[in-house]
């Protein structure tokens, strides 16, 4: 399909390192990484998705899961795979793939790599929001039904978003780059963060409990009802994701030199950033606020195929694979002892926002 | 802004339809940041296939109205007209087309390489499933030979001279094939050797390519032997602008930079050269 001969008839680039990959009007760059590391991310995430199939009051062989997930196999590990096992993974991959996502569009918004959904207040808003109807929506732990499955996700979108507006208006006077936006976002978060202690105060002990664990980050009692908002945000948004991508590319650049080259950006910003704060609030309603995805893992794309911007795709495989293996090592490392996945990704992301707090300080001294 | 134009010749003041030489025209145009007015009423035309430097102390307006050339700021009053058409009612995409602009320091991931910088250049040609069309290839190609960087194109930014950095930057631009190109002082932070080099390269591409370039430069002798036009700004209005030799007088100097200066033509060139006097006389006091 690809049409890789030049005008010169010698194979090749032109252009030194941009090997063109060509079918009738469309075209694009060849790189062997942005083909390869999604692949070999799809190979671990599959692994990951097997391994943990696996694991739980009778563990399976992965040969069996395997086997069991292809339709095949004993009709009980079947069962017990696709019915039980499966929803918690498949949670934990959309979650993690969705944190990702947004953590990537944020990064490349805010042209920094310390920007994300957490540190930004959009992940606390979701926060505030879903504890608020955890705590009001009934007594003595009795949200459920409606309530749980459409009230939680939404009042966490709705909290996602005010936390996100605020950031933006506080901020976007002297343009959304920098370390500005990092600051106003501080604050919310702060804000925030205070709130939700207060919410907790305020409730009684059961609910309180109950919206503890969920702000841990969770895929305990993932069920493929609980998981139905994230899949359907992250089906619509990633190809709106995808199509972003192009004006997206071009946010590298300083505000005149993006203008200069025909980005829309008041338009292109406004879009990525509804699209980053609906999966954030989607993927924080579905597990709770899980921790440092969206944060490290754009960066990890980043660093695995040596883009400009995070890419889009790339990241999200690497959110999913990672928050899934996450899941695995807090049910297994342990022992008896299951950890939530929020306090895996925790206990990764922090000595890494710490290298790149340390790695950014010495760019600026040297 | 009659009184303020010396070189009436120039300025067209006629109100009837623009003439299609002149590619940009700023009609009245005021420009502000927030409260601050910047640029007052100003009247200039950018004519086809010419190179035009713009002239003036710092904070007298000239970036700013370069940035209004390129669609980069809302005019308060007045308009800027892009072949005739306001620029404001044109598409950002297509004046992307027809403008290339430099900002005076423009940022990048330092991690990107020669190459794909300058391929962002394509960007108003490109579209989400045509990304690297042979029209592209062919473009950027060109762009990295005429600003010598073809050999450096696998080079990634933070390994370059700063000489050869602000090459690359021009080459995007250059790679945006476009008929006019802005460029916001080109020159700044290079040493003397790497200023000659760049405009010896906007002067070139020019004559080949018979770009209409408008660029903002501080010094003076280097936009007088480079610029086919001068245009000397402050306090946000034009003060004079013409042929280099008209425009670039002693008195013109003391009234735009508040200097004494000494002008002498260039025997090999004929350009003027500006000589500037130290405020203390004809020996400066050293450590005064």
């Amino acid at each position: 399909m690809s049409d890789t001969s030049t005008r010169n008839g010698a194979p090749g680039a032109v252009v030194p390192g941009r090997i063109p990959l060509r079918a009738g009007p469309v075209s694009l760059v060849w790189r062997p990484r942005t083909l390869f590391v999604p692949l070999l991310t799809l190979g671990v995430l599959f692994l990951g998705v097997l391994v943990n199939c696996g694991r739980g009051d009778i563990d399976i062989p992965v040969g069996d899961v395997a086997q069991a997930l292809f339709g095949g196999g004993d009709e009980g590990n079947r069962m017990v795979v696709t019915e039980l096992r499966l929803p918690r993974s498949v949670t934990g991959l959309l979650v993690g793939a969705a944190l990702a996502l947004a953590g990537a569009v944020i990064q490349g918004l805010a042209r920094n790599p310390l920007a994300s959904p957490d540190i930004l207040g959009i992940t606390a808003g979701s926060g505030v929001g879903a504890v608020t109807v955890i705590v009001f929506g009934g007594a003595y732990g009795g949200v459920g039904g409606t309530l749980a499955s459409v009230g939680i996700p939404t009042a966490a979108m709705a909290g996602g978003l005010l936390a996100a507006v605020a950031v933006y208006a506080l901020a976007v006077r002297r343009g959304l780059s920098g370390y500005r936006v990092l600051l106003v976002g501080v604050g919310v978060n702060a804000i925030l963060t205070s709130v939700l202690s207060w919410l907790l105060l305020k409730a009684d002990i059961v609910d309180a409990g109950r919206a503890l664990l969920w702000l841990n980050g969770s895929l305990n009692g993932a069920s493929w009802d609980t998981l139905q908002p994230v899949m359907w945000t992250l089906l619509v948004l990633m190809p709106v994701a995808l199509l972003l991508s192009f004006p997206f590319g071009a946010l590298v650049f300083d505000d005149d030199t993006a203008r200069g080259l025909g980005v829309r950006m008041t338009a292109t910003r406004v879009a990525l950033l509804f699209t980053a704060v609906l999966l954030t609030a989607a993927a924080t309603a579905a597990a709770g606020p899980i921790a440092f995805v969206a944060l490290a893992c754009p960066q990890l794309a980043v660093r695995l195929l040596r883009t400009g911007t995070p890419p889009l795709l790339a990241s999200a495989l690497i959110g999913a694979a990672v928050t899934v293996w996450a899941d695995v090592l807090g049910r297994t490392a342990f022992g008896n002892i299951e950890l939530p996945v929020g306090v895996l990704t925790a206990a990764l992301g922090a000595p890494y926002l710490l290298y790149l707090l340390i790695r950014s300080g010495r760019a600026r001294t040297s | 802004m009659t009184e303020t134009t010396r070189t009436p010749s120039a300025a067209p003041q006629d109100a009837g339809a623009v003439r299609p030489e002149v590619r940009l025209r700023a009609e009245g145009l005021t420009l502000s940041y927030g409260e601050r007015t910047v640029v007052r009423e100003l009247d200039l035309d950018i004519t086809n296939g010419t190179v035009t430097a713009i002239i003036g102390p710092n904070g007298c307006g000239k970036s700013t109205l370069l940035r209004a050339f390129g669609r980069l700021m809302k005019p308060t009053a007045g308009t800027v007209l892009l072949d005739g058409r306001p620029i404001h009612g044109i598409p950002t995409r297509e004046v992307a087309e027809r403008v290339g602009l430099l900002p005076q320091s423009p940022a990048a991931p330092e991690g990107l390489s020669v190459a794909d910088l300058v391929a962002r250049g394509r960007h108003p040609h490109q579209s989400w499933y045509r990304r690297w069309s042979s029209d592209d290839e062919a473009a950027v190609e060109q762009a990295l030979r005429a600003t010598g960087m073809f050999e450096l194109a696998e080079r990634t930014l933070d390994e370059l001279s700063g000489g050869q950095r602000q090459r690359a930057w021009i080459a995007m631009a250059l790679a945006q094939e476009t008929e006019l190109l802005l460029l916001d002082e080109p020159t700044n932070h290079l040493d003397l050797a790497h200023q000659i080099e760049v405009l010896d390269l906007v002067r070139e591409l020019h004559l080949t390519t018979g770009r209409t370039v408008v660029v903002v430069l501080h010094d003076l002798s280097l936009a007088a032997r480079y610029a086919d036009r001068l245009v000397a700004m402050k306090d946000g209005r034009v003060v004079a602008q013409g042929a280099p030799s008209e425009v670039l007088t002693e008195d013109l100097v003391a009234e735009v930079f508040g200097l004494r200066a000494r002008v002498r033509l260039d025997e090999e060139t004929g350009s003027p050269l500006v000589i500037p006097l130290s405020r203390h006389g004809a020996k400066a006091a050293d450590g005064a």
